[in-house]
């Protein structure tokens, strides 16, 4: 510890006064001494740029200054950057969508408002040499770059929320402890304005303005001012025994600690997991660590003490055991968990037809052999929240995308009923499938139940990105055929996916590989297998895609090597094998309509032409630059696989006039806040700015299950659709009018139009239930779906979505660099709820698709930060365009189908087979990084 | 209690690195890194206060970096085209965040073998001014990087300025970096060319210098040797040797396989030359 010392300096031109110690980070002082939360810690190392501040007028990540050096200064923050109301730069990010979960926007905002400071109008080039600093992991920058080179435009007028949607915290200088509720609220004013919000207007997203003011409260965002600090000891090794030396002492030799706790302290079932059958996960390890991360020990003290802590001084000794790190390793591995032998943890099959018969018939067959590695989901919030008791219930305030499955699992480990246990949400920094699973959850609910007082915490970037899950990495093999005419025959697929410690969402990696390694294509003879297997890596969980994406790059690149065999143009050769209605899929799936996936294709047609063309002209001339164009598809579930996945909408109008949506389903970005109130208002009769939102708060919102599976568009959104249209028959039976009256709400009563009548409800008169409500309306939706058989023929999904890409992209063949030139993608979303949104999931899917297949490599305990663990930059993204199809899906509300994870998919495969177009190589490891690709090109060239 | 000073002139701190064991802070974009989550446990001086320290100054004898001079100083500083390679190396140092505090003299002390700073400052014959409260010294730049994390700086020293003799200004300079990604990158390889043009339009002098691919940066002596007398256009590629490389020793890691580094090494130097000669070919950026 360093003595504290008094220093001044001024912050968006208030001067402050704050004693600390000089060497403290800047970011930690302005965030706890000052309450500028809108400053967020992403990595402490410069890495993310999410701290960034003006000092004197110079960009710098507020995490490596020490606050010794603003001594004197002018620090502008985000909070500098509004008055009353937004600058034109915010109110740019809001019309351009350029914040999706809001984490790094402020970064953003105070970067870009650097550049504008002196260049008023700049280009694209200039643009990303002055952001390159911050990172993104939700918008693929293009809307981030469009926005900052639209800042001049004075387009307030074409913002219908511009300041008029209320934030989750007051604005400024915010308080430490507000009270709870209203963080889960996402309150709109209801002078929203009369704009068209209707489905299909692309609106800016409701709950944007705080996002883009800096206020709004993530997981660290807002600890109770009293709050107990914690510091939880982790296994340093892959796989060790451990014994705890004299706790007791610890604590006493070591003044402001409260308490410790082990997994001796545990009261409930020490074990938790997403799928209650493979549930294998201790909250604390019992005696031996299966993965290096893994935690033993939490401990709870006052802030000060804990900051003071070295886990390395902590009493507990190790003796290391052998350890599995790899697929192979793991297969000859003695059991990680006794009940699955092999450590295969599950294996998922789905079998049609004689794939082997049909292929020793094949005109043609491909073969191939593809590997791909562990992928971080490196949002740029790392994992945090707060627990309390209030009377009996315990809170836990934290970001998720899961509050339901929280609750449950948390309860669970800690022995409460799951009604004594109450999941806030705070704003979720982004999640791609690992804020799904818990983290610090039961460890602060532990710490908070048993000392009575808040407990908070915030992982370090290396914390989050040790211990919770990463993206599977696979070893595949395929083999598909094709008849004369260019029909596909057959396909084998055979898949081992390293699953790590714990089984997480192992399971559903298993079971969806198979279900849709085919790809989109009508495949009458197929055979895949998929199996999990344990070894004492980081666990894998779910990513974006559920092992889909690792699957697609085997079959798509397969599928260029078929048609390049057969002669036959690349996309024609998929638009000829693609699901047509009425074709069954693997699982014998018929759908009558909806398979939008020759659509998508068709749509793609004239752009490929064009780029193939491009591609050649450019070739034409000597050097080693070459351009290459690659194309791949993609198709996609939307929610569980054959089994229940509902959700529930509450939505009511309270005796004091205002309209109530109850929206559950967690907005970690991609737009749930905005798209299910489209919906509900679409359904209803009634513009969004009439809704008062209730986040997924789970005392008083109900579920709307987890925002995972590309679901909350199509089954939350068909239960708000469903809830909206209930609330609208009951008040026009009420009021005893046609279906084609209008409703609205004026001074708090009901007034209804019905041709030239006219009535008004006073609704003070009518009895309120429990929540207030004088009209609801409370409606479960759940997909029609069918189990699945031992050979995995059923009716996984009710509804897909499809899609299909094209990279065109230059290789330097001397250094295997690339540079991608322009993404063309074509999804079918059934009908666009909000195109602005759906554009965005587009193009933040493709950037994180790029990282897949060109940078991308986590390798346990040598990249746990992000510079070593790279995603892509602002630099790294091309020009996307996006082409929403809308072939309308018969079971999704309004014809809407998901997105979300489907966006992912074809970008790794496309760029593959776009560097095979260029090079002639094709490389069969991923990330294709610049030493892969070289290698490929050399074997592709000693073989010719 | 761990001790905290932040001296303002640079004889109270060297009188404070005479007695202890001080991590000496600057720009602190490898402190806060390096100290992650850790409680402090070393005394710290903190430089910042040394405002004599703070300059980009030139000379009779050439031009000296202050030890706090940023990277950014040294972009918008007005310079001879010898510094190119050395400004072209500052913009590519993680971001205009860490520019604006990193100080080229910290990317020295700091030692990484990808340092960026240490390819161009090799290329300008560089060298390095120590002081403590006994003496001043100078070594080349080659003398103070002794290894990976390893400087020549005695605990009692500080690195009070980077000088760059007036012999090595004449030339013209180009950096070469590859990375894996667009911004915010720890170099795979990189290459620094400075090159002498006679009035004849052949090559008078030479330097060359490859990071990343030894634990120190390291000049490639034999090839600046070949290249004196050719003529500064694209046929001086034909000089280019495999015997050249033959002091790199590249490693495999994340971010690259020493096979590759290899490759890139010899490519990345041609481009570098080329563009320091102003004969700049196609594809000329790696990254």
């Amino acid at each position: 510890m360093i003595e504290k010392a008094p220093l001044t300096f001024t912050v968006n031109d208030k001067p402050v006064a704050v004693e600390a110690p000089p060497t403290a980070r800047l970011s930690a002082v302005l965030r706890d001494q000052l309450g500028l939360k809108g400053t967020k810690v992403g990595c402490d190392a410069g890495d993310c740029g999410a701290c960034t501040v003006a000092i004197d007028g110079e960009l710098a990540c507020a995490c490596l200054v020490p606050v010794a050096s603003a001594a004197g200064c002018a620090v502008r923050t985000v909070e500098g950057l509004s008055g009353d109301t937004l600058s034109a730069l915010q109110t740019s990010f809001l019309r351009h969508g350029a914040a999706q979960c809001g984490i790094c926007t402020p970064g953003f905002l105070v970067a870009a408002a650097r550049l504008l400071e002196e260049n008023q109008h700049p280009d694209e080039a200039a643009v990303k040499d002055a952001l390159g600093g911050v990172l993104c992991r939700c918008t693929g920058y293009r809307k981030i770059i469009a926005a900052v080179m639209d800042a001049g435009a004075d387009s307030l007028d074409s913002l219908p929320s511009q300041g008029r949607v209320a934030g989750r915290r007051p604005d400024g200088w915010g308080a430490d402890n507000e009270h709870p509720l209203r963080l889960a609220s996402l309150d709109t004013s209801p002078s929203m304005g009369e704009e068209n919000t209707s489905i299909g207007s692309p609106i800016p997203r409701l709950d944007g303005v705080p996002k883009v003011r800096g206020t709004d409260a993530f997981g660290a965002d807002a600890f109770p001012s009293d709050s107990l600090a914690a510091l939880i000891i982790r296994s340093p090794y892959w796989h060790a025994d451990f014994a705890f030396g004299d706790l007791d002492n610890y604590i006493a030799a070591n003044p402001g600690l409260v308490v410790l706790f082990t997994a001796a302290d545990i009261p409930g079932i020490n074990s938790f997991g997403v799928i209650p059958p493979f549930a294998d996960q201790p909250a604390l390890a019992e005696g031996f660590a299966r993965f290096r991360g893994e935690a033993v020990a939490i401990v709870v003290g006052e802030r000060e003490a804990i900051a003071g802590l070295d886990p390395a001084d902590f009493p507990v000794s190790w003796q290391v055991r052998g350890h599995a790190l790899s697929i192979a390793e793991g297969k000859s591995a003695p059991p990680l968990h006794a009940s699955r032998p092999g450590n295969v943890m599950a294996e998922g099959k789905v079998r049609r037809g004689d794939a082997d018969a049909a292929l020793t018939a094949s005109f043609v067959t491909a073969t191939g052999r593809l590997e791909t590695s562990y992928v971080e989901h490196a949002y740029i919030e790392p994992e945090a929240g707060a627990a309390w008791m209030e009377g009996d219930t315990l809170v836990i305030q934290a970001c998720t995308q899961a509050p339901v499955m929280d609750r449950d699992d948390t309860a669970r480990v800690l022995g409460l009923p799951t009604e004594k246990v109450r999941i806030l949400p705070t704003a979720t920094g982004g999640g791609f499938g690992s804020k799904l699973d818990l983290s610090l959850q039961p460890l602060i609910g532990l710490a908070a139940l048993k000392t009575g007082r808040p407990v908070a915490l915030a992982y370090t970037r290396s914390e989050s990105m040790m211990s919770t899950t990463k993206r599977h990495p696979a070893e595949m093999q395929a083999t598909i055929g094709a008849d004369k005419d260019g029909r596909i025959t057959g396909m084998v697929f055979d898949g081992d996916f390293n699953t790590g410690a714990y089984a997480s969402w192992g399971p559903t990696v298993a079971t969806r590989v198979p279900v849709h390694a085919s790809g989109p294509y009508f495949t009458p003879n197929y055979h895949a297998a998929a199996r999990g297997i344990h070894t004492n890596g980081p666990v894998s969980g779910a990513f974006r895609g559920f092992g889909v994406p690792q699957a697609a790059i085997m079959q798509e690149t397969l599928y260029d090597e078929l048609a390049g065999k057969l002669g036959i143009d690349r996309l024609a050769f998929r638009l000829k094998n693609a699901l047509r209605n009425g074709e069954p899929t693997v699982c014998g799936h018929v759908m009558e309509s909806g398979v939008g996936i020759a659509d998508c294709l068709e749509a793609l047609q004239p752009h490929w032409q064009r780029a193939c063309a491009d591609a050649e002209a450019y070739n034409r001339r000597p050097g080693h630059i070459r351009r290459g164009v690659g194309v791949a598809s993609c198709w996609y579930g939307c929610g569980n696989t054959g089994i229940p996945n509902p959700s529930t909408m509450k939505l009511g109008i309270t005796a004091d006039g205002r309209l109530v949506l109850h929206q559950g389903a967690v907005d970690i970005g991609q737009g749930s806040n905005t798209v299910i109130p489209q919906i509900c208002a679409e359904a209803l009769g009634m513009p969004v700015s009439a809704f008062t939102l209730v986040g997924a708060d789970t005392a008083v919102t109900p579920d709307a299950g987890k925002t995972s599976g590309s679901r909350q568009t199509y089954i939350s959104g068909k239960a708000a659709q469903m809830s909206g249209r209930v609330l609208r028959e009951t008040i026009l039976r009420f009021a005893n009018v046609s279906g084609d009256a209008e409703i609205a709400l004026v001074g708090g009563a009901l007034v209804i139009r019905d041709g030239a009548a006219s009535r008004t409800i006073d609704l003070r008169t009518l009895p309120a239930d429990a929540d207030g409500f004088v009209f609801r309306a409370d409606e479960s939706y759940d997909p029609p779906t069918v189990p699945l058989d031992e050979n995995g023929q059923g009716k996984p999904y009710a509804v897909y979505g499809w899609g299909a890409q094209i990279v065109e992209l230059a290789v330097d063949t001397k250094l295997a660099t690339l540079e991608l030139i322009k993404i063309t993608a074509a999804h079918d979303v059934g009908r666009a709820i909000n195109p602005a949104l759906a554009v965005g999931q587009v193009e933040g899917g493709i950037a994180q698709g790029i990282g897949m297949a060109l940078m991308e490599e986590y390798v346990p305990g040598r990249t746990e930060n992000l510079h070593d663990y790279l995603i892509p930059t602002i630099g790294d993204v091309p020009e996307i365009e996006t082409i929403l199809v809308e072939v309308p899906d018969p079971e999704g509300p309004f014809g809407a189908k998901g997105l979300g994870e489907h966006v992912l998919i074809p970008t790794a495969p496309a760029i593959l087979n776009a560097i095979r177009d260029a090079t002639g190589a094709l490389v069969t490891k991923v990330p294709a990084t610049p030493s892969r690709v070289l290698a490929a090109i050399r074997a592709k060239g000693s073989a010719s | 209690m761990v001790r905290y000073a932040k001296p303002r002139t640079v004889d109270e701190a060297l009188g404070l690195l005479a007695d202890g064991d001080w991590w000496i802070l600057a720009g602190g974009t490898d402190f806060y890194p390096a100290l992650g989550a850790l409680p402090l446990k070393r005394d710290v001086l903190d430089i910042n206060g040394l405002e004599e320290l703070d300059h980009i100054t030139a000379t009779d004898q050439g031009v000296t970096f202050g030890a706090r001079a940023s990277w950014t100083r040294a972009v918008r500083a007005d310079l001879p085209p010898a510094f190119d390679a050395l400004k072209a190396a500052a913009r590519e140092v993680g971001s205009i965040q860490i520019q604006n505090r990193a100080t080229v003299a910290g990317n020295l002390c700091n030692a990484s073998p990808a340092a960026d700073g240490v390819p161009p400052l090799l290329a300008l014959e560089a060298e390095v001014e120590l002081r403590s409260a006994r003496e001043a010294r100078r070594l080349p730049l080659s003398e103070f990087v002794l290894g990976n994390r390893k400087t020549a700086r005695r605990p009692d020293e500080l690195v009070a300025a980077i000088l760059v003799p007036r012999r090595a200004m004449d030339g013209r300079s180009a950096f070469v970096k590859l990375g894996a990604r667009r911004y915010l990158v720890i170099s795979i390889a990189m290459a620094a060319a400075n090159v002498e043009i006679s009035d004849d339009g052949a090559i008078a002098a030479a330097r060359v210098a490859v990071g990343a691919c030894t634990p120190v940066a390291l000049r490639l002596s034999e090839l600046e040797a070949a290249l004196v007398g050719r003529r500064a256009d694209t046929s001086l590629l034909e000089v280019l040797d495999d015997r050249h490389f033959a002091g790199l020793t590249p490693i495999d890691d994340v971010r690259g396989t020493s096979e590759y580094r290899h490759a890139a090494a010899r490519e990345i130097v041609g481009r570098a030359l080329l563009e320091a000669v102003g004969a700049r070919g196609e594809g000329a950026r790696a990254a």
